[in-house]
């Protein structure tokens, strides 16, 4: 294919190949009024691609609320952007990366973060934050796991990592959260999702519409080559198979010191006000650039390809449109006032040609040196792509007895031993390994990075003065073990459990951003999962109020023939409108009483001392379960919006009034965990000695297991001042959530938890911080 | 009094530099462009930190032949303040203006966290302001920080006193529990034999406000702008 030429009679046999059905290649006729050539094949191919034309999930997508009184732009531009007062707006969006991480982890990761990069400065606002959502196979080898395939995740996860950290630290943005989680089913198939937020003021938004006939198109930044041709259309809209690896060099090549000349040049540029539109090339290049910017804009685009910088000779009209080099921009300035503009990018060093102009006609026209190397409707080309209502069928119903599931130790039993254990698991353990390898503080806007507070929270200065009023709290979330027993209240549960996070953090949810991983959407067990989460989370995100503004769909993610869990991952964006008041997970003072907030009022919550055998069935599902006794079975905590929409209302309005030293949700690993982490953050803000905890489990009625490490929703752990009790009690009630004494903040080393009566946990900071802190470190380096 | 931070194509810190000395030290600034040699002015000079020419040779390597580093030189030579920090560091000492350089750190990884440095000296004008001994909490965010030099060069910045910070324990231990990244004695910043020119790996910008973990860094811009006005007086 890479030698293809406009010569090659393009034939029913090479639109299968470059992936087009019968049906799709008849309507390619149909829209042309003629058989295509080949350099038009492969556009056509790209451009409807899963990947780029959505055609799979349009039909479900069309369900999600993307509306709100502070959306400024919903789904269908570079990003979403949000209203954050004073003028300014936040642009956030989430995007995968997966396949090309799992041919080239390194690579796949840096394209990933660069190409959502390039998403948020392509729309004017100067990225501030990225997060990264990452789901790798186990790295521990055992529960029937080799250690060779252990030593491959570990090395996918290393190269991801470092890839995510090259890319991010030079480029100068902070990456400053996210999260990492294992099983089994992204061995062969890890998920790289990356998110980034940037801040603009509103006046300055730029959008990818080409307008006004006669006006320049110019093409930015690096020169086009030969990488990544086909890699939206070949890698990321098909499953891998044993021959994946022949795709490497379908995978992008990164140059972070190449987007930052680019970023700061397009700013500048936009600066001049002689910039009419912008696009990024991501995905399929030059061709999505040059369709989506015409097709918005309602006009055609011509551009000549021996205008285009190349970085290697005797390119086709073919490999030209479908490189998916990176740090690529297109614009279109206006006439007259484009050297203004190229002047700009002069001074950064970087590429700037006028290589075409709008046209009207609605055409997509391309010429190569005179010649017509393909003509395109550009409206039908980028609208007008195949839609699929493919078959959707639920799967067989697991069959499920009570053997199945956990069973809970005997009252009394010391759970010291066990909790160490989780601890030190993959998915509890600390990833400050990791998070250390990211650039968390450039830009100096880090009120709270990884690890320090539920979300990650970035403040906003004034573009102009400096000064500092609000902050933004992002957090992201998805639980694939939950989504793949019950898809829809496992994206119930991501929704809320990324805007609890970022209620903990004080800020208030306005917004979401979503990116779906699944398998092959040719298999209806699949699309039936995947309608499932559209449903759980257009009900989640319409009682939370954070409206879906944008993400993207990854389809294909199996190999062979073996799908991932369904793994829909939500990027919650909140605002506080204090920046002083962001809440932290750390305990601070000796002697502030541990308060365990829950949603549920006291009846529910009295109720949810469930039967035995239900607890069992919910707990079977637990992170706990699984690292313990390796079961995976049951189904998720069910869930009550309502119950998780006051616990977060209750949590915004706690950080506002400053009436609380800190909290935290209550989510993978239960109270024990969120206890355990409170007393480790406090450890890491002092150099004396820390702080412990001593506590006296309420959930008299149900097993000791279930009541420190059930991981129902809907709850928060905070510490508050003795002075302030009553006060916080009291709201509480008026926010109809229940708040408990659970304990005591004590000075120290102790760390106990009573349950019944009896000591269930009964050990030191210290020793628990050890495994927990260190697990990571010593699992990779142990080699 | 001005400062001025130099931009190279790749500098990811000359906002953070600025603002730090705009917005909390209340001093002007300005931006200086890589291919300008025209140092407008200022008072005291910033090489900030960042990737610069993204760094694909060695740190600092390429940047020191931007046309900036004329005028920065001379500027040096005639006893002007310039401050190197992180990425800014390592064009010093490739530029010749510090001695020894910088390896990939023992661990060969990016490291970003906050670390321990003791105030070495404070007869420098980017030290005047602590206390000998003094124990700052400041981040580092670096891949390359492990400084190295010859056993005469180290014996020579012992004797004239010109290593300005050292890496320690929170308590102040400058053992290899304290050395992040492996730098010969436990250095994290220096200056030159005429002490007026200085660089240091961690960032002391990203540390001038608690509200982002530590306000530490603050002495070392303070002392700068004390020592500006002493000289002013001086020449006044």
């Amino acid at each position: 294919m890479a030698t293809a030429t406009t010569e090659i009679k393009v034939t029913p046999e090479i639109a299968a190949e470059h992936g087009l059905t019968a049906e799709e290649y008849s309507r390619v006729k149909q829209i042309l009024g003629r058989e295509p050539n080949i350099t038009e094949l492969g556009i056509f191919s790209v451009m409807w691609s899963e990947h780029c034309s959505y055609k799979s999930s349009k039909v479900h997508l069309k369900r999600l609320p993307t509306r709100g009184k502070l959306v400024v732009q919903g789904p269908g531009e570079n990003a979403g952007v949000v209203d954050i007062g004073d003028g300014l707006v936040a642009a956030f969006k989430i995007e995968s990366h997966n396949h090309p991480s799992f041919v080239e982890p390194f690579q796949g990761a840096t394209t990933g973060v660069g190409g959502i990069l390039r998403d948020i400065f392509t729309m004017g606002a100067r990225p501030v934050a990225v997060l990264d959502s990452l789901r790798f196979g186990p790295i521990v080898a055992g529960n029937g796991v080799s250690e060779e395939d252990a030593a491959k995740n570990r090395r996918i996860l290393d190269g991801v990592i470092r890839g995510i950290a090259n890319y991010g630290n030079c480029f100068g943005v902070p990456t400053v959260g996210g999260e990492v989680g294992f099983e089994s089913c992204y061995s062969q198939n890890p998920l790289v999702n990356a998110l980034a937020l940037g801040i603009a003021k509103k006046e300055d938004l730029f959008f990818a519409k080409a307008k006004g006939t006669g006006n320049p198109v110019i093409y930015v930044g690096a020169k086009t080559g030969r990488d990544g041709i086909h890699g939206a259309s070949l890698l990321a809209s098909a499953e891998f198979t044993e021959e994946s690896k022949q795709k490497r060099p379908n995978v992008q090549v990164g140059d972070p010191f190449m987007e930052k000349l680019l970023l700061e040049a397009c700013l500048e540029a936009m600066q001049t006000g002689a910039v009419v539109a912008i696009q990024d090339m991501g995905a399929a290049g030059l061709t999505c650039s040059t369709t989506e910017m015409a097709s918005r804009g309602g006009t055609g685009v011509e551009i000549d390809l021996a205008k285009v910088p190349q970085r290697e000779s005797g390119m086709t009209p073919y490999e030209i449109m479908l490189s998916e080099s990176q740090e690529r921009m297109l614009l279109v300035a206006e006439k007259g006032r484009e050297r203004k503009v190229l002047e700009v990018f002069k001074k950064w060093g970087l590429d700037a040609v006028v290589v075409g102009e709008v046209s009207d006609g609605g055409l997509l026209r391309v010429k190569d040196r005179g010649k017509l190397a393909a003509e395109i409707p550009a409206h039908p080309l980028a609208e007008e792509g195949p839609v699929y209502r493919r078959p959707i069928a639920q799967p067989a119903l697991r069959r499920e007895t009570a053997a199945d599931w956990f069973a809970f130790s005997a009252d009394g039993t010391d759970l010291t031993p066990n909790f160490a254990k989780l601890l030190g698991s993959p998915a509890i353990a600390s990833k400050r390994w990791i998070t250390e390898q990211y650039d968390t503080s450039v830009r100096t806007n880090t009120l709270a990075g990884p690890g320090a507070s539920d979300a990650a929270v970035i403040r906003i200065k004034d573009p102009e003065t400096g000064v500092v009023k609000r902050a933004l709290a992002l957090a992201t979330d998805g639980n694939g073990r939950w989504c793949q027993l019950n898809p829809r209240v496992g994206a119930m549960h991501a929704v809320a459990e990324a805007a609890r996070n970022v209620a903990a953090s004080g800020a208030r949810p306005m917004a979401a951003t979503n990116c779906l991983n699944f398998g092959s959407p040719e298999k209806p067990e699949v699309m039936w999962q995947f309608s499932e989460v559209i449903d759980g989370l257009t009900v989640a995100c319409n009682e939370l109020g954070t409206p879906i503004t944008g993400g993207n769909v990854s389809f294909y993610n199996e190999t062979l023939g073996k799908s991932i869990y369904p793994t829909p991952v939500i990027g919650v964006l909140g605002i506080l409108e204090d920046a002083s008041r962001v809440l932290k997970i750390a305990f601070r003072e000796e002697g502030d009483v541990i308060v365990l907030l829950d949603g549920a009022n006291s009846v529910v919550a009295a109720q949810h001392a469930a039967p035995v055998p239900a607890a069992e069935r919910e707990f079977s599902s637990s992170e706990y379960s699984k690292a313990i006794a390796g079961i995976v079975a049951g189904e998720p905590p069910a869930i009550d919006l309502a119950v998780e929409k006051r616990l977060q209302e209750y949590l915004v309005a706690l950080a506002a009034s400053g009436a609380v030293r800190s909290a935290h949700d209550v989510s993978d690993g239960g109270i024990a965990v969120t206890l355990a982490e409170s007393c480790f953050a406090a450890a890491a803000q002092t150099t004396g000695p820390g702080l412990g905890a001593k506590v006296n489990l309420p959930e008299e009625s149900a097993p000791a297991e279930y009541a420190l490490f059930g991981e129902r929703g809907a709850r928060a752990i905070v510490s508050v001042a003795p002075t302030f009790l009553a006060r916080v009690l009291e709201s509480a009630r008026q926010y109809g959530v229940t708040a408990r004494q659970i304990g005591q903040v004590i000075r120290g080393d102790a760390f106990r938890i009573e349950h019944k009566g009896s000591a269930v946990i009964d050990t030191s900071v210290a020793k628990l911080h050890d495994t927990w802190a260190h697990s990571l470190e010593r699992t990779i380096s142990a080699r | 009094m001005k400062f001025g931070v130099v931009v190279f194509p790749g500098s990811n810190c000359d906002h953070d530099a600025f603002y730090a000395i705009a917005n909390i030290l209340k001093k002007p600034v300005e931006f200086i462009w890589h291919q300008s040699q025209d140092l407008a002015n200022c008072d005291a000079v910033i090489l900030p930190g960042g990737f610069a020419h993204g760094d694909y040779l060695r740190t600092g390597a390429i940047a020191r032949f931007s046309p900036v580093m004329k005028s920065v030189e001379k500027f040096a030579k005639s006893g002007g303040m310039v401050l190197g920090i992180c990425n800014g560091f390592q064009i010093l000492l490739e530029a010749g203006l510090l001695p020894g350089a910088v390896m990939r750190n023992s661990g060969l990884r990016y490291i970003c966290r906050h670390v321990f440095i003791r105030v070495e000296q404070t007869d420098a004008p980017f030290t005047n302001a602590a206390s000998q001994g003094q124990i700052l909490k400041v981040p580092i965010a670096h891949n390359d920080g492990n400084y190295n030099a010859d056993e005469a060069t180290l014996a020579d910045l012992e004797r004239n006193r010109q290593i300005l910070f050292s890496y320690t324990t929170p308590d102040g231990a400058n053992d290899a529990a304290g050395n992040p990244n492996g730098s010969l004695h436990n250095i994290a910043g220096i200056c030159n034999r005429e002490r007026n020119v200085a660089g240091l790996m961690p960032h002391p910008e990203r540390a001038v406000e608690s509200a982002l973990g530590s306000a530490d860094g603050l002495v070392i811009f303070q002392s700068l702008v004390e020592s500006l006005v002493t000289a002013a007086k001086a020449t006044a």
